[in-house]
C-alpha cells in the first residue's frame, strides 16, 4: 500500500480518481443530509452527487498521477526532491503513461492522445453520415443523433485540433528556438494530463441518464441550461480542456519570449514560432471566456442562478456574445499554428526562403488583433442589436486581407523553387492552399450580412467550417506530422502510402464537403436528423465520400504504426532543412543540446551561398557564445 | 520568367475566371425566388461568385504553374532562387484586397438597408409568430385569428414579431431568403432583443417554414406550411377563420364539428 502511495503512476492515479470521486460524493451527501434536503436530487439538470465527483475525481486522478507532487511538497514546506531526470525521455511505450516533464515525451503523449480522440470524433461523424444517407430515421433516433454531432464537434475541436497543435509545437518548438525544454516543464505535464480528463468526461456523458450532451458544441442557452445531465459533463470537460490550453499557452509565451537561443532575435524566429506566439496570445485572453460561460451554464443548471433565464431577468443572447468572444478567436487558435506548419513545410520542401517573411509574421499579429473584433458575425440573425452587424461585417471581411497575404506569400515562395512533389508533407501543404482558399471564400460570403441571413444555420455553414477545419487545420496537421515524423521517431515513413493517404483524403474531403454548399443554399438546415427527400441523392453521395475519407485515415494509422517500429532509419536531417531541430540527432538527445546553439541568421536561407541559421556546439564560430555551463542539469529545477 | 509568360499566366487567370463564373452562374443556387428581398440577395451572391472565381483562378493558376514548372527532378538536391520578398508586390497584395473587401462590405451594407427598408404602413401586415418545441403558431393581431398554417397575402410586407416560448428557434423560408432567430423574451423585452423582421412575399404558392436553430430532438421535423395567396384568397381564408373562431368561442362542441357539417350551416 505504501509503495502504491509513494509511486506516482497509472495505478495510483486510478486509485486517486476513486478516492476523489468518493470524497466529492460524500461531501454532497453529507451537506445535503445536514441541510435536511433530499439526498439525491435527480431533477433533470440537477444531480449534484454526480457533478461534484465529476470535478473531484479528475483532480484525484491528477494528484495520483503525480502532477502536483513537487508543488505540494514545496507548498507544505517539505524539502523538495530535485529532479534527477531519471524520468526524462521514454525508453518503452509504458513511459508514455507516466507523469513526464520532458517536452518531447509530452509532445508524443499529446499527439497520440489527440489522435485517439480524432478517431472517436471521426466514428461519431461516420454514424452521423450513416443516419443521413437516406431521409427518414434508420439507425439512431433523433435525440441520440443530436448527441452524436455534438460530441463529434466537441471531440474534434477541444480534444483534437486545438491540443494536437499544442502537441506538435511542444515537440518541435523548444528544439526550434534552441531551448533545452519548455519554461515550465511540470506545468507542461499537468496541461497534458488534463486532456484525457476532458475526454473521459465527454465520453462518460454517453452513459448518464438522458444520454450524451445534445445541444451542439455551441451549447446555446436556454437549450443547454435545460438539457439532461450529459450537458453538465460538457460544461466540466470544457473546463479541463480549457485550463490545459491556457496553461500551455502561458508556457509557450514564456518559453518563446525568454528562452530563445543567443542570436535568435524576433526577426530570426521560424514562422512556426511566430504562429504559436500569436496563437498563445489568443488562447490566454480568449479561452477564459468559454470557461466562464460554461461555468455560468453549469451554475444555471445546478445552482439555479439566472444568467440566461429570461423569465427571471437573465439575458438569453448574452450567452452567445460571451461564447463567440472565445469561439471566434478559437477558429484562429485552430488555424494559426497550421499556418506556421505550412510555412516550415513549403520553404523546406520547395527549397526557398519564405517570400516576405516579415509581412508573414505581421499578418499573424494582424489576425490576432482583428479576430477579437468579429465575434458577432456568428449572430447576424440572432436578434442581437442590429447596429452591431455592419461594423462586425467590415472587420470580418478585413480579416481576409492578412489571410490573403499569407496565401499570396506562400504562392510566391513556390515561384522559382525546386518543388519536391513526392513528399507527402508538401502534397498536404499544396492541398491545404486550395481547400483553405475555398473555405476562405465561403467565409467572406458568410461575413456579408445579406448573404448570411440566407446561409446561416444551413449546410452551407457545415461545408464552410469543414473546408476551414478539415481542408485547413487537419491538412496542416498531417503536413506537420509527415514533416516531423522522421525527427520524432528517427525513422522514415512510407512515402507511397503517404501519397495514397493524401489523395484519398483529398478526394474524400472534396466529395463530402463540396455538395454540402449546394444543398445548404437550396434549403437544407444543419443539425437535422431527417431532411426533405429533395436532398436525398446528394446526401447519399456525401455519405459515400465521407466513408472514403474515414477509410483513408486507416492508411495513415497503419503507416505511422508500422514505420515507427520497422521504418528505415531517417537520419538527422532528411529534408536538408535549416531550422535548429534538424541540426540535432533524430530522435533528439534527451536534453536536446549539450550546449545551446548560437543563431546567426534567418531560418529559411535556402539557396544563399554560405548562409546558416544556427551554429551548434563544437562547430566553428560557436565559441562566441557566453561561456555558460550546460543548462541541462538545472533547468527543470530552476524554472518551477 | 519572360514578359510573354507573365502575359500568358494573366491571360489564363482571366480565362479561368470567365469559365468558372459562367459555369457557376448557370445553376439557380438558392432556388425559387419568392420574396422582394430574394432578388437582391441572389444578385449579391452572383457578384461574389464572379469575384471569388477571380481569386480562385489566381491561386489555381499560380499553384498549377509552379507545380508544373518547378517540380524537382528525382535526385535534384539544388536549392531554389533565394528571393526574400518584393516590397512593391507585398504592398500591392495588401492594399488591393483591402479596397476590394471594403467595396464588398459597402455593397452589402447598401443591400442590407434595401432589404430591411420599411414599406408604407398601408402595405404592411403585422403577424405574431410564436415558436415552441416543436410547433409554430401564427397570430394575426388585426383580427385575432390564430393558425398553425401560415397564410399570407402576396406583395404585402409582413412585419413579423418573433417570440419563442422555451428555447431558441429560427424562422426560415428558403424561398424568401429571410431568417431570424426566435428568442424567449421576458415581458417588456428588457434585454432589447431585436425580434421584428420584415419580408415581402411576391410569388404565390406553398412553401415550407423550417426551424434552423437546434431546439431539441424534434428539431428536424419542426416545420410549418406557408401559403402565399392573392389578397382575395387571403381575405376569404381570414373570414373563414374568424367565423370559425366566433363559433369555437360560442359553443364548446364546435371542436368536434366535422368540416362537412360546417359547410351545411
Amino acid at each position: 500500500m505504501s509503495i502504491l502511495w509513494r509511486n506516482p503512476g497509472m495505478i495510483r492515479a486510478l486509485f486517486g480518481m476513486f478516492v476523489g470521486g468518493a470524497l466529492g460524493f460524500g461531501l454532497v451527501v453529507a451537506l445535503r443530509a445536514v441541510s435536511g434536503l433530499e439526498i439525491f436530487q435527480t431533477e433533470q439538470t440537477g444531480y449534484p452527487h454526480v457533478i461534484v465527483p465529476g470535478i473531484t475525481a479528475p483532480l484525484g486522478f491528477l494528484v495520483g498521477m503525480g502532477c502536483f507532487s513537487y508543488w505540494f511538497r514545496w507548498a507544505g514546506g517539505a524539502p523538495t526532491i530535485p529532479d534527477d531526470h531519471s524520468q526524462h525521455g521514454a525508453k518503452t511505450w509504458k513511459d508514455y503513461f507516466r507523469f513526464n516533464t520532458d517536452h518531447k515525451v509530452i509532445g508524443i503523449q499529446y499527439i497520440c492522445t489527440t489522435f485517439f480522440f480524432f478517431i472517436i470524433g471521426g466514428l461519431a461523424a461516420m454514424a452521423v453520415r450513416a443516419e443521413l444517407a437516406q431521409p427518414g430515421t434508420q439507425i439512431v433516433d433523433p435525440g441520440f443523433y443530436n448527441g452524436l454531432f455534438s460530441t463529434h464537434a466537441a471531440f474534434m475541436i477541444f480534444l483534437f485540433i486545438i491540443p494536437v497543435f499544442a502537441g506538435i509545437a511542444n515537440y518541435v518548438l523548444p528544439l526550434m528556438i534552441g531551448a533545452p525544454d519548455m519554461a515550465f516543464p511540470r506545468l507542461n505535464a499537468l496541461s497534458f494530463w488534463m486532456l484525457p480528463m476532458a475526454g473521459i468526461l465527454f465520453l462518460a456523458s454517453y452513459f448518464v441518464p438522458g444520454g450524451a450532451f445534445d445541444a451542439g458544441w455551441t451549447g446555446y442557452a436556454p437549450l443547454s441550461t435545460g438539457a439532461p445531465l450529459g450537458q453538465s459533463f460538457f460544461n466540466l470537460g470544457v473546463q479541463f480542456a480549457g485550463a490545459s490550453s491556457i496553461a500551455t499557452a502561458l508556457n509557450f509565451l514564456v518559453t518563446i519570449i525568454t528562452m530563445r537561443a543567443p542570436g535568435m532575435t524576433f526577426w530570426r524566429m521560424p514562422l512556426l514560432v511566430w504562429a504559436n506566439l500569436s496563437t498563445s496570445l489568443l488562447v490566454v485572453a480568449a479561452t477564459p471566456f468559454i470557461a466562464g460561460v460554461q461555468f455560468m451554464v453549469l451554475f444555471d443548471r445546478a445552482l439555479h442562478t439566472n444568467f440566461f433565464n429570461e423569465a427571471t431577468g437573465g439575458d438569453v443572447l448574452s450567452y452567445q456574445h460571451i461564447f463567440w468572444f472565445y469561439s471566434h478567436p478559437a477558429v484562429y487558435i485552430m488555424m494559426l499554428p497550421g499556418f506556421g506548419i505550412i510555412s516550415e513545410v513549403l520553404s523546406t520542401h520547395a527549397r526557398k526562403p519564405i517570400f516576405g517573411y516579415r509581412l508573414m509574421a505581421l499578418a499573424l499579429i494582424g489576425i490576432v488583433v482583428l479576430s477579437y473584433t468579429v465575434w458577432a458575425h456568428h449572430m447576424f440573425v440572432s436578434g442581437m442589436f442590429s447596429w452591431l452587424r455592419v461594423p462586425m461585417m467590415i472587420t470580418t471581411l478585413l480579416i481576409a486581407v492578412p489571410t490573403g497575404i499569407k496565401i499570396f506569400s506562400w504562392l510566391a515562395t513556390l515561384f522559382d523553387s525546386v518543388l519536391h512533389l513526392k513528399s507527402t508533407a508538401m502534397l498536404f501543404s499544396l492541398g491545404f492552399i486550395v481547400t483553405f482558399v475555398v473555405g476562405g471564400i465561403s467565409g467572406v460570403m458568410l461575413g456579408m450580412v445579406p448573404l448570411d441571413i440566407h446561409m446561416s444555420d444551413t449546410y452551407f455553414i457545415v461545408a464552410h467550417i469543414h473546408f476551414v477545419l478539415f481542408g485547413g487545420s487537419v491538412f496542416t496537421i498531417f503536413a506537420g506530422l509527415y514533416h516531423w515524423f522522421p525527427k520524432m521517431t528517427g525513422r522514415m515513413y512510407d512515402e507511397r502510402l503517404g501519397r495514397a493517404h493524401f489523395w484519398l483524403t483529398l478526394v474524400g474531403m472534396l466529395g463530402t464537403f463540396v455538395p454540402m454548399h449546394w444543398i445548404g443554399l437550396e434549403g437544407m438546415p444543419r443539425r437535422v436528423a431527417d431532411y426533405s427527400s429533395q436532398f436525398a441523392e446528394w446526401n447519399l453521395v456525401i455519405t459515400i465520400f465521407s466513408f472514403v475519407l474515414g477509410a483513408a485515415q486507416i492508411i495513415f494509422v497503419y503507416n505511422v504504426v508500422v514505420s515507427w517500429k520497422w521504418g528505415p532509419k531517417a537520419g538527422d536531417n532528411p529534408w536538408r532543412a535549416k531550422t535548429i531541430e534538424w541540426l540535432v540527432t533524430s530522435p533528439p538527445p534527451v536534453f536536446n543540446f549539450d550546449e545551446i546553439p548560437r543563431v546567426v541568421g534567418g531560418p529559411y536561407e535556402f539557396g544563399v551561398p554560405g548562409a546558416r541559421h544556427a551554429i551548434m556546439a563544437g562547430e566553428e564560430g560557436h565559441e562566441v557564445a557566453e561561456p555558460e555551463p550546460a543548462t541541462v542539469g538545472t533547468t527543470s529545477g530552476a524554472t518551477t | 520568367m519572360t514578359r510573354a509568360t507573365y502575359m500568358k499566366l494573366i491571360g489564363l487567370m482571366l480565362i479561368l475566371t470567365v469559365v468558372q463564373s459562367v459555369i457557376m452562374l448557370i445553376p439557380d443556387w438558392n432556388g425559387t425566388q419568392a420574396s422582394a428581398e430574394a432578388d437582391e440577395i441572389d444578385l449579391l451572391l452572383d457578384v461574389m461568385i464572379v469575384l471569388s472565381s477571380f481569386v480562385f483562378a489566381i491561386v489555381i493558376v499560380m499553384l498549377g504553374y509552379c507545380v508544373y514548372k518547378y517540380r524537382a527532378k528525382p535526385g535534384d538536391e539544388s536549392d531554389g532562387k533565394p528571393i526574400h520578398g518584393n516590397t512593391r508586390l507585398e504592398i500591392a497584395w495588401t492594399l488591393i484586397p483591402t479596397v476590394i473587401v471594403l467595396f464588398a462590405a459597402a455593397y452589402s451594407w447598401v443591400i442590407l438597408d434595401d432589404i430591411e427598408a420599411e414599406a408604407a404602413s398601408e402595405d404592411q401586415m403585422p403577424v405574431n409568430v410564436t415558436a415552441q418545441q416543436y410547433k409554430w403558431t401564427f397570430e394575426y393581431p388585426e383580427t385575432g385569428v390564430v393558425s398553425d398554417v401560415f397564410h399570407v397575402p402576396v406583395d404585402k410586407q409582413l412585419e413579423l414579431s418573433l417570440t419563442a416560448l422555451e428555447v431558441l428557434h429560427s424562422f426560415w423560408v428558403p424561398e424568401w431568403r429571410i431568417k431570424r432567430d426566435l428568442v424567449p423574451i421576458a415581458d417588456g423585452n428588457p434585454t432589447d432583443v431585436d425580434n421584428v423582421v420584415r419580408v415581402t412575399p411576391n410569388l404565390e404558392g406553398e412553401y415550407t417554414l423550417i426551424c434552423t436553430e437546434l431546439c431539441g430532438w424534434g428539431h428536424s421535423t419542426m416545420q410549418a406550411k406557408v401559403v402565399v395567396e392573392s389578397q382575395e384568397d387571403f381575405d376569404a381564408w381570414m373570414q373563414e377563420q374568424e367565423a370559425e373562431m366566433t363559433e369555437t368561442s360560442g359553443s364548446e362542441v364546435a371542436d368536434e364539428a366535422v368540416p362537412g357539417e360546417q359547410e351545411d350551416e
